[in-house]
């Protein structure tokens, strides 16, 4: 078997208590993630699901290096990225690639879309990538004139994705991407994403709280509760036969759009 | 049985222009019962909510049509003689049990001051009613809770607090503006439970906004579903969840999550859909003209 895109071993995370934080003396510190292993695979999609205040966005802002992690390692591509300088660490962020929970808020709105996505890209390479990634989320190339608050929810979110995409990275991580939408652009952001980790290959990590959006999406689910992994396994499996007591709450917990199933 | 509140061709325009916001909606709410408000954003579902509660905001302006409550049209009556009728005969369930409570005040007073100032009790009724409802939202020590501060309290348990703060006068009708959407699933399902165990040992009203079909399936009796400020198909939950009669609404069926059938869930909704349902408003506009415009 090939080697994982990412490894992550005895992965912690701590941050000061800064609501405990006595007058004089060391601040207490809060454990936000209490040892995580696991893997991302090449081309799969990984489902990262919780409650608030699991873990969740740590973990992922830490697999990506937005934050620093305490103690543990993180492999990506089989290099140790657990403590690269930013200059090192460089390079690689053009391959791993971030899409956030609300792009009204990721995106500047001062800014035209085509700036918003030529942005990372150099000179020579951006008004032909700009124009790829925008067929690739489905939106006219006339939208590169545009600013944000001119789109609406879905399509801002479809932005979101064409900046992360146009990069060319080997992984995305996506942050409740949905989460704010209507269902009916839900359901198209979900196709769209879906349709281009198949096309270009890409690898995938998947943080949601909805259990219904991460069956239709990924291969394997890690289930957090208060910074532990408390289950993981092929989505499949995972919802046909929950192995841990949360991971059942969870499940029991969704409203099926059928009244006819009892609650 | 006639209905307790009866929404009668309800229009609103954007204050000063003519654009239509509300589109002659009917809507009822028999007593006893759950009418479920569904729509997406934009739709005018919490408008609807706000207007039976007489807190539109400033720019929209109502321009036709009847709210009636227990028959008495709230529209037709003196602005403080209706204040009257739906502060002593509803409540409100909000969306965020955060921004709902004000964080400098603890919360027993947050409860009684409304039923003390407002609807006249003695404070010693007022508090002691109090008392008995936090104990009725499964609130533990509610002695000691009525001295606490919002933010020591959960996300979860201050939902519970404001849905006894909306059911301890007794109200004949609640509005419920999507009061499950800022919790985690787990906390939903009880608080959701919570609502309905209330709603039908008081025998309330509910009129519960919300954009998930999910928790209309679980916990309503009827449901309207909006686009644009109009009612496209009313009808009851099981006969909705069986067969939805309007495309559209079959459509925002489709595209809601069910993790039990990934495959036939999450259906974008279809363009040709969201153009008829335009061009069905579109013609309803052109032969619309406000009563007394």
């Amino acid at each position: 078997m090939a080697e994982a895109l990412f490894r992550v071993e005895a992965l912690r995370v701590e941050l000061p208590d800064m609501t405990r934080k006595p007058l004089f003396g060391p601040v207490p510190r809060l454990e936000i993630l209490k040892g995580l292993d696991f893997e991302i695979p090449r081309g799969a999609v990984l489902g990262i699901v919780g409650g608030s205040g699991s873990g969740k966005t740590t973990l992922g802002r830490t697999l990506v290096r937005l934050m620093e992690p305490t103690a543990g390692r993180i492999l990506f591509d089989g290099a140790d990225i657990t403590h690269l300088p930013d200059a090192a660490m460089r390079p690689l962020r053009q391959r791993i690639q971030m899409i956030f929970q609300d792009p009204m808020s990721s995106l500047n709105p001062r800014l035209t879309i085509g700036r918003i996505i030529a942005a990372p890209l150099n000179a020579t390479s951006r008004d032909p990538r700009v124009a790829e990634a925008l067929g690739h989320v489905g939106l006219p190339a006339e939208f590169v004139h545009r600013y944000p608050h001119e789109l609406s929810g879905g399509q801002r979110q479809r932005i979101g994705i064409a900046r992360a995409i146009a990069m060319r990275p080997d992984f995305i991580l996506a942050d409740e991407i949905v989460s704010g939408l209507d269902v009916s652009s839900q359901a198209q952001v979900l196709n769209l994403l879906e349709g281009l980790v198949r096309d270009l290959g890409l690898t995938l990590a998947f943080i949601s709280h909805d259990l219904s959006v991460i069956r239709r999406l990924c291969d394997r689910v890690i289930v957090m509760q208060t910074g532990r992994i408390v289950e993981e396994a092929p989505t499949e499996a995972l919802f046909e036969d929950p192995q841990h007591d949360y991971t059942r709450e969870l499940l029991d917990a969704i409203p099926t759009p059928d009244p006819t199933v009892r609650w | 049985m006639s209905a307790f509140l009866e929404i009668r061709g309800l229009s609103a325009v954007l204050r000063g222009t003519d654009l239509r916001l509300l589109r002659s909606v009917d809507i009822d709410v028999p007593v006893g019962t759950v009418r479920g408000l569904v729509g997406e954003s934009g739709a005018g579902k919490s408008m609807i909510g706000r207007a039976v509660l007489g807190v539109l905001p400033r720019a929209v302006e109502i321009v036709e049509g009847e709210i009636l409550l227990d028959g008495r049209d709230l529209l037709a009556m003196p602005p403080v003689a209706r204040r009257r009728l739906i502060g002593a005969r509803t409540a409100m369930i909000p969306q965020d049990p955060l921004t709902a409570l004000n964080p400098s005040r603890r919360i027993g007073r947050q409860i009684t001051d409304r039923l003390v100032d407002i609807l006249g009790w003695e404070p010693a009724r007022a508090r002691s009613r109090t008392l008995e409802m936090l104990a009725e939202v499964r609130i533990p020590e509610p002695e000691r809770v009525l001295r606490l501060y919002p933010h020591e309290l959960s996300g979860g348990m201050r939902q519970r607090i404001l849905i006894a703060s909306a059911f301890v006068a007794e109200p004949e009708l609640i509005v419920a503006d999507e009061p499950t959407t800022a919790l985690d699933v787990t906390v939903q399902k009880q608080i959701l439970g919570l609502i309905s165990e209330l709603q039908a040992r008081h025998g309330t009203a509910l009129l519960f906004v919300t954009h998930d079909l999910g928790v209309v399936a679980k916990i309503c009796d009827s449901l309207s579903v909006l686009y644009a400020g109009k009612v496209v198909e009313d009808t009851t939950v099981a006969r909705f969840f069986e067969a939805p009669a309007h495309p559209y609404s079959a459509a925002l069926l489709a595209a809601t999550p069910r993790h039990t059938d990934p495959a036939s869930s999450l259906k974008p909704v279809p363009p040709a859909v969201m153009h008829a349902v335009g061009a069905e408003i579109a013609a309803a506009d052109r032969s619309w003209r406000p009563r007394h415009g």
